[in-house]
């Protein structure tokens, strides 16, 4: 569904992202994980044209996101994302987020918008806030509408970018949770996390990543019980140790 | 000393009244236009197309390295060659107001809109809103809420300078003050009552600004 091949990135004389490749199928929850700068975040964002890349090619659903033909606002509507700030448009309520592109993207009435909405902010818990603004919820509730926002665009695909390093301790799980009962019901998902719990609960494969390249990609049983390179396996031990 | 004749304030009101009328029709008009064109320059000039950034910041910068009352003369003269027939001193001198004040109103959006997260954009782009539709339903918003203050300041100054349009023989609040000054003599009670009118109507609204200053800040 994803197909990532041989891709570079430069910010002025800067490599960002050297050689990458890699494929998520449909249905596949694929962590990507590496210390911080390695290029994770950029590489998310390329999937979805966000960032621009100079060299070599992704497709989704057999569209090139790195052709200049491919009506990229289009392409981006049926992916949906998560950010590390969750980015709800402050002045609006919830659910005047959750409609927002509903209405003007996929021309669904304000019935629609609205009922789906409703539905999805049952799912994640948060229907009696709908009427609130983001600047009333905690940062755990807030990510939770900024997913069932993603959501309400009925996605084909799901990238999320650090979705919980923004938040408090205790409110980790509330979101994990959710991303979890998604991961369950066959989404195809695309994380950047630090969180292995989460990798080692639901992820197909995982994606280790340092100074712009990728340095392993492997199913993830095989990833944390015997990685290859040195440098995944000095990741794995700090970041696990803790 | 001691002759002084504050009747001849009572008198000339509705005379007065007329006046500070146009000069409050014309400040409401050139901000409405001036915030419109002036948000449109900031667009141009962030949007990242260096032929369209040229031509805002070219516009922006030599707009507001010309006096005011030159604008004024300028478009009082011009705009009739252009459409080859006279509009009449209010049209000229709005159009001079929107064109002159736009400047200013679109570096005050610029920084409006920079202090839009980048985030916002993205999460917008990423829901598949188009650039107009980011900008109208996300960003604008926001930069224009940030800048409320900056805004009704601005707009204050507009007030103030609504006053040089004596030079297209407009009446406004002040060159009918001056009228009644000079036709009734009493220049020192007329110019004590418009200094009075305009520092009351220009610190209530900087009292408001304050007022909108400390909301934003809780």
């Amino acid at each position: 569904m994803i197909e990532i091949e041989n891709i570079s990135k430069w910010y002025g004389d800067f490599q960002v992202l050297k050689d990458c490749s890699s494929k998520v199928k449909k249905g596949e929850v694929v962590v990507v994980c590496g210390p911080s700068g390695s290029g994770k975040s950029t590489l998310i964002k390329c999937v979805n044209g966000l960032e621009p890349v100079q060299q070599g090619r992704i497709s989704v659903e057999g569209l090139e996101v790195t052709s200049k033909a491919t009506n990229l606002t289009q392409l981006r509507s049926r992916i949906g994302m998560v950010f590390q700030h969750f980015e709800l448009y402050p002045h609006m309520s919830v659910l005047e987020n959750l409609c927002l592109s509903q209405e003007k993207v996929l021309k669904r009435s304000r019935d629609e918008a609205v009922e789906r909405a409703e539905s999805l902010l049952n799912r994640v818990g948060l229907i009696d806030h709908r009427n609130k603004y983001p600047g009333q919820l905690s940062g755990g509730q807030q990510q939770r509408v900024a997913i069932a926002r993603s959501l309400a665009m009925d996605p084909i695909a799901m990238l999320f970018d650090e979705p919980t390093s923004a938040l408090d301790p205790e409110m980790i799980n509330e979101v994990l949770d959710v991303m979890v009962k998604l991961a369950q019901e066959g989404m195809t998902m695309m994380v950047v996390t630090h969180e292995m719990g989460f990798a080692k609960k639901v992820a197909d494969r995982v994606i280790f990543m340092d100074e712009g390249m990728v340095i392993e990609d492997r199913n993830t049983h095989d990833f944390f019980n015997n990685p290859e390179s040195d440098r995944a396996k000095d990741f794995l031990s700090k970041i696990l140790n803790h | 000393m001691g002759d002084f004749d504050f009747q001849v304030i009572l008198d000339s009101l509705p005379f007065l009244w007329q006046g500070l009328q146009l000069s409050l029709w014309l400040t409401f008009l050139s901000i409405i236009g001036g915030i419109i064109f002036g948000t449109l320059l900031a667009l141009a000039r962030l949007s990242g197309f260096w032929p369209l950034s040229l031509v805002a910041a070219t516009y922006v910068n030599l707009l507001r390295s010309i006096p005011l009352i030159l604008v004024i003369f300028w478009f009082y003269f011009l705009v009739p060659l252009v459409l080859g027939y006279p509009i009449g001193g209010f049209y000229s001198a709005l159009i001079a107001f929107v064109m002159f004040e736009a400047a200013y109103y679109s570096e005050i959006m610029r920084a409006g809109i920079q202090s839009v997260r980048k985030g916002q954009v993205h999460a917008g782009q990423s829901t598949g809103l188009s650039y107009w539709q980011i900008q109208r339903y996300i960003v604008l918003p926001q930069a224009f809420r940030n800048m409320i203050p900056i805004l009704v300041t601005q707009g204050i100054i507009l007030f103030q300078d609504t006053s040089l349009v004596f030079v297209v023989s407009l009446r406004d609040f002040m060159t009918a003050s001056s009228i009644v000054a000079r036709t009734e003599g009493r220049l020192v009670e007329m110019y004590i009552f418009a200094a009075i009118v305009y520092f009351t109507i220009c610190f209530a609204a900087s009292l408001y600004v304050r007022h909108l200053k400390n909301r934003m800040a809780t």
